[in-house]
């Protein structure tokens, strides 16, 4: 879809990390009871994976389920299935208390990649970034700065972030001034990862 | 004089020299001075001039504890005041200044106050300048300003950046001298991470200044040995020129880096945010000052300091130092000064007897040491020339003068409580080492009740290498439950001290009067004493009176010389009168720091809209909407932008304009309960709305006060959504949940704020079915979308909702499309419309088109005590419903009151806009003494639609008025008159918007 632009229309920058707004990413939001099993099994019968516990990510092929909150999943899947997807889901959940929408537009995915992750990440939220307090998989919705943001390690150098899409200059330019080579910390880099 | 020694200095590279400059001079030092110990080194001795007598002062101390020896530092943007030389490394072409003079620091005009010291005693201020009232505006005020002040602020802006860091860790260790090293060996042993920080940019503290034998071997092996085992550690960071600044609630630190300190490559400070299992503090000690009668003189200074000088930078304040005590620490700094090859003609020790092994071993180097003496005066103005002596328990008869060129002082040591107290930490007076320490018993305690930070080493009290090594091992090991052992350490034996808050002890007045005990504040024992007497007995009062301890350095040497005093005048114990409050931070660290990364482009976030950099490139001027820029008009080239608003709202109303109304809150509410949500919500009937229909809704809290409105369209019978104002999408949103959370947990019912899904685009005016028609896809005539009414379909290949509503009374859509697409259907309306005459239009044009229709603007006719029955909105308030948020709150007598102002419209006599916000007087005035209002203006503009400026109003009984003429004030005293009308300016019976 030619007139399809994100916000940053996939800018990057290669600093302390490789900072790259992600293109044909979309999102659907699903709010419901976590626990109910005809929305477990929708959601896994879309995803291909369980329902990730509590402040995790999980993911397999290119579909991601983010726990957001007790009764909210945020599934990362390609922009150009998000509308079907979330047709056909809140289809399969009418006959239950559960709001799906596609919110493929309203937030900018980013991902960060490099040694210096962690200590980037640091400069920018008060989550706990260490190996332990944020182990690979594990998700966090938090602040970066002054705007509301959430995370999560794919391994020990790759992170996905997303941020308001009508934020999402301001993260991109934080992100760069966080990864200038010249403000390296050296701190996480130097705790092993469990 | 104060000079370089031809030996010595373990911190300094004698090869390499480094030129600076200080008030215009260029001098040199050496790689690894500091400021202070390069002047110094260069014999200038004269550093400043006090805040208040305009004193000659030199340098005091060697550490953070400086109040003398304050530069200006740095040129134009990178200027920085008020830093302590005793901390600023020297580095290649540093310029400094000194401050608190002019026109010179030799020759300063306003040490005239020294002179009228005597008529400047404590509270001062608050004595004289009390009348008459407006002279200290006019007249004290700019004076004392321009005599007092300390450094001046850089010139121009801060071109360096600074960042945060924010870390959890185990325990978090304050300190790098031996004690925190052990601390950090244990911990880190232990398996925990554990971030050590030091202010200063070596570790080790004190011990190898001091001489200490640990395991055997000099200190400094020690050290090393700890250094490179730590640096072994995975689970352990250790950051240098790191000070912990505050402790706070949870166990939250901040802690200060310097970077850089000259031109960074990047940041220049970094302020840590660390939340600790456990802080450990291992902050040291700070020696005392005894007041004596001139203990300012440059070339005075701490005994410990002056050794620190010595063995660390081989400099010396002077040649024939003379040393007054009260404890034997301070012989170390006579084998320091001897062992430099500098003489010691007498040691004045306060103490009747004199019998430790340290001082043995100074008589035993032929000095001449005098028990039971004091200093009773120092000689000499800007430099010491001699001292005069007498007996410690006398007046301050003069026994004897010695000449000298340097007085190094002793009063005895105190541990350093801040970061230990900030939270809650409580000290406890030992009269032994006549010192205030932390007491383990009454740590500051976390969440679990249990202690959060460990005073460990000289900090804790435990002052001498042996015990303090001890004390760390002992209360790491405790702490971790772990076992370990404390290194073997040789220190000598010490004598105990005797308090010395005085010298001599029964000092005359005029003694008292040059006893300096806040060098910075030029406090004295004449002013806590004078104090006291006129009824100050709180230590924070006469804290605040005398402004003892108020200064830079926050009382780091006077606190407890001060509330000794203090005691002593009120004859109480010293404990019983306690310390003042110990606040961060420890030492001042920079706004800039405490800032962080915000600054330029990130100062503060941005919201963009899809369209964003259309606008932008299309010369919108902008109005801030919360964090959003809107655009507030389109000038073209050569139009002002009052004449770019008339154009925009013309062609609205006779062509087609184009409004990017996508910061408009959207919230999607969900669930079978979502209709009796928001008729709760609303004060209307919404559960009544048909699916595919539209309604205006009105929210009020639970006041009854009007706090945001909008359209809201029912998507399917559970599913309603509701759009809100720019700024109160995210207020809404958590307004819906906190309901929902709190009061209606078992509602069904789940919200969404879907705001920036949608990229929503308002087309309105005659010609907009036409613009939007010419894109194809969706039949919007009269029939298949009428007004109030919305359709999903498709417009221009985008999926698009189109909601049929007005806030401009024109026909007018909105159209909602998927955000990464708004910009593709912006261009294609702006390219369609240019035969129809499209134009954009801002918030002003907005603005202007919903007051010629009387539609109110959340914010504009309403301010928090506004309910919709003021703005004659009763239409949309339900009586059929039982409830709704605000319902009750309306039905207080005073806001059911028929003398309310409320909501009419105004056409001045003259067809001149009023000023927003002007005033409706009436007749005669208030209590105050003030015209009595029956009104303002709440909207005013000029509307191009009639020619003339209209206004909207709250006032009086304003509906039942209609045809009156009410006078609004000017602020020029002038009044101009307008005419009560309906606030319906333009097609009152709404036939332009249902076309």
């Amino acid at each position: 879809m030619f007139d399809v632009h994100t916000a940053l229309d996939g800018a990057s920058f290669d600093g302390a990390i490789r900072v790259a707004e992600l293109t044909g990413q979309g999102m659907i939001a699903l709010r419901g009871d976590l626990g109910d099993a005809t929305l477990r099994d929708a959601v896994s019968a879309l995803t291909g994976h369980d329902i990730p516990a509590p402040l995790h990510a999980a993911w397999s092929g290119e579909v991601t389920t983010v726990w957001m909150s007790p009764d909210e999943l945020l599934i990362l899947l390609s922009y150009a299935d998000a509308a079907g997807a979330a047709r056909d889901l809140q289809g399969k959940l009418a006959g239950i208390h559960a709001l799906v929408h596609d919110m493929s537009d309203a937030r900018s995915l980013f991902r960060l990649t490099g040694p210096a992750l962690r200590d980037t990440l640091a400069k920018l939220t008060p989550a706990d970034v260490s190996p332990a307090g944020l182990p690979v998989g594990m998700a966090r919705r938090t602040r970066l700065a002054q705007v509301p943001g959430a995370f999560f390690l794919r391994d020990a150098q790759t992170a996905d972030l997303v941020c308001f899409r009508s934020v999402a200059r301001y993260v991109f330019d934080l992100l760069k001034t966080a990864a200038d080579p010249a403000g390296r910390v050296g701190y996480f880099e130097g705790f092993p990862e469990p | 004089m104060s000079l370089r020694l031809s030996t010595g200095g373990r911190l300094i590279d004698r090869a390499t020299p480094v030129s600076f400059r200080f008030n215009g001079r260029h001098l040199k030092g050496v790689k690894g001075d500091t400021l202070a110990s390069a002047l110094l080194a260069n014999d200038q001795m004269l550093m400043g001039r006090s805040f208040k007598y305009h004193r000659p002062r030199g340098v005091m101390a060697a550490g953070p504890e400086e109040p003398n020896a304050l530069m200006g530092v740095g040129r134009g943007e990178r200027f920085e005041p008020n830093q302590r030389a005793t901390q600023q490394p020297l580095t290649g072409g540093l310029t400094a200044q000194s401050q608190n003079h002019w026109p010179s620091l030799e020759f300063d005009v306003g040490a005239i106050n020294a002179r009228l010291s005597r008529f400047l005693p404590a509270g001062f201020y608050y004595k004289t300048f009390l009348f008459p009232r407006p002279a200290w505006k006019h007249v004290f005020e700019p004076v004392i300003r321009q005599s007092a002040g300390l450094g001046r602020p850089p010139e121009g802006p801060d071109p360096d950046r600074y960042e945060h860091f924010n870390v959890n860790v185990d325990i978090a260790i304050v300190g790098g001298g031996i004690a925190g090293l052990q601390a950090a060996l244990i911990a880190g042993r232990a398996g925990k991470t554990v971030l050590l920080m030091e202010q200063t940019a070596q570790w080790g503290g004190r011990a190898p200044v001091d001489g200490d034998l640990i395991d055997g071997g000099p200190a400094q092996a020690w050290i090393d040995a700890a250094v490179a085992d730590l640096a072994a550690m995975e689970n352990v960071q250790m950051r240098r020129e790191t000070m912990g600044a505050g402790v706070y609630d949870h166990g939250y630190l901040l802690a200060h880096e310097t970077l850089s300190h000259g031109v960074p490559e990047g940041p220049r400070q970094r302020l840590w945010r660390i939340r600790a299992g456990h802080i450990v503090t291992a902050t040291g000690a700070i020696e005392r000052p005894i007041p004596f009668a001139g203990n300012d003189v440059p070339g005075v200074m701490l005994a410990s300091a002056l050794r620190d000088f010595v063995v660390n930078y081989g400099v010396a304040p002077g040649k024939r130092t003379v040393i007054a005590t009260n404890n034997d620490d301070a012989y170390r700094t006579a084998l320091a000064v001897l062992d430099a090859g500098l003489s010691v003609p007498l040691i004045v020790d306060a103490r009747p007897e004199v019998t430790g092994a340290l001082p043995e071993q100074v008589r035993a180097r032929g000095v001449r040491v005098d028990a039971g003496t004091a200093i009773a005066k120092v000689k000499g103005g800007k430099r010491v020339e001699g001292v005069a002596i007498c007996a410690q328990d006398g007046e301050g008869a003069v026994t004897e003068e010695v000449a000298c060129d340097a007085v190094a002082m002793s009063g005895g040591w105190s541990p350093v409580p801040h970061l230990w107290s900030h939270c809650g930490g409580k000290n406890t007076w030992d009269a032994a080492q006549a010192h205030f320490a932390p007491d383990p018993d009454r740590a500051p305690t976390g969440a679990d009740g249990t202690a959060f930070v460990t005073a460990v080493g000289a900090a804790a009290g435990t002052l001498q290498g042996d015990v303090a090594l001890g004390s760390a091992t002992a209360r790491l090991a405790a702490l971790l439950d772990v076992s370990a052992d404390a290194p073997a350490v040789e220190v000598a034996a010490e004598a105990p001290l005797a308090a010395c808050w005085m010298m001599p002890a029964r000092a005359s007045y005029e003694l008292r009067s040059k006893m300096f005990l806040d060098f910075q504040n030029d406090v004295k024992v004449s002013d806590v004493q004078l104090a006291a007497q006129e009824g100050f007995v709180s230590v924070e009062h006469t804290k605040r009176y005398t402004t003892l301890g108020m200064a830079t350095d926050q009382g780091k040497l006077s606190n407890i010389n001060g509330l000794a005093i203090l005691a002593q005048e009120l004859g109480e114990e010293i404990p019983n009168v306690g310390t003042t409050t110990f606040r961060p931070p420890y030492a001042p660290i920079s706004m800039a720091s405490i800032a962080g990364e915000a600054r330029g482009e990130i100062f503060q976030p941005l919201r963009r809209t899809p369209m964003h950099d259309w606008h932008e490139a299309h010369g919108a001027t902008w109005e801030p909407v919360g964090h959003w820029r809107r655009p507030y008009a389109f000038p073209r080239s050569g139009e002002s932008v009052h004449d770019a608003v008339q154009r925009e709202v013309t062609n609205t109303r006779q062509n087609v304009g184009l409004l990017d109304a996508s910061t408009l809150g959207k919230i999607i509410v969900k669930g079978p309960d979502a209709a009796r949500f928001v008729d709760m919500l609303y004060t209307n009937l919404m559960s009544t709305l048909k699916p595919g229909k539209c309604r205006y809704g009105l929210m009020c809290n639970e006041n009854g006060f009007l706090v945001d409105d909008g359209v809201v369209a029912r998507l399917d019978e559970d599913t309603f959504l509701c759009h809100t104002t720019t700024g109160g999408a995210d207020r809404i949103h958590a307004h819906m949940e906190e309901w929902l959370q709190t009061e209606w947990w078992d509602w069904k019912v789940f919200t969404l704020n879907a705001t920036e899904q949608f990229a929503q685009i308002a087309v309105v005016g005659p010609k907009a079915r036409d613009l939007l028609h010419s894109l194809g896809g969706m039949d919007l005539s009269k029939d298949a979308l009428p007004f109030m009414g919305w359709a999903d379909g498709t417009i221009a290949g985008i999926p698009a909702r189109v909601f049929r509503i007005s806030f401009s009374g024109e026909l007018s859509f909105e159209v909602a499309v998927p955000a990464n697409r708004g910009r593709a259907l912006w261009d294609k309306l702006v390219e369609a419309g240019e035969a129809l005459g499209v134009m954009p239009y801002g918030t002003e044009a907005l603005h202007i088109m919903r007051a010629e229709k009387g539609f109110i603007m959340i914010g504009d006719e309403t301010d928090g005590t506004v309910i919709p029955q003021d703005l004659g909105l009763d239409w949309a308030i339900s009586k059929k419903k039982d409830d709704f948020i605000g319902k009750r709150g309306q039905q207080r007598s005073f806001l059911a009151a028929d003398d309310r102002w409320r909501l009419v419209g105004l056409e001045t006599l003259d067809g001149s806009v009023l000023p927003d916000g002007a005033y409706a007087v009436a007749e005669g005035t208030n209590a105050n003494g003030q015209r009595n209002m029956q009104g303002r203006v709440t909207s005013s503009y000029h509307s191009p639609t009639l020619g003339r400026g209209i206004a909207m109003a709250l006032v009086e009984r304003g509906p039942d008025r209609i045809g009156e003429v009410v006078n609004f004030a000017m602020t020029d005293g002038s009044e101009v008159p307008a005419r009560i009308c309906s606030p319906v300016f333009f097609d009152p019976n709404g036939e332009k918007q249902d076309v």
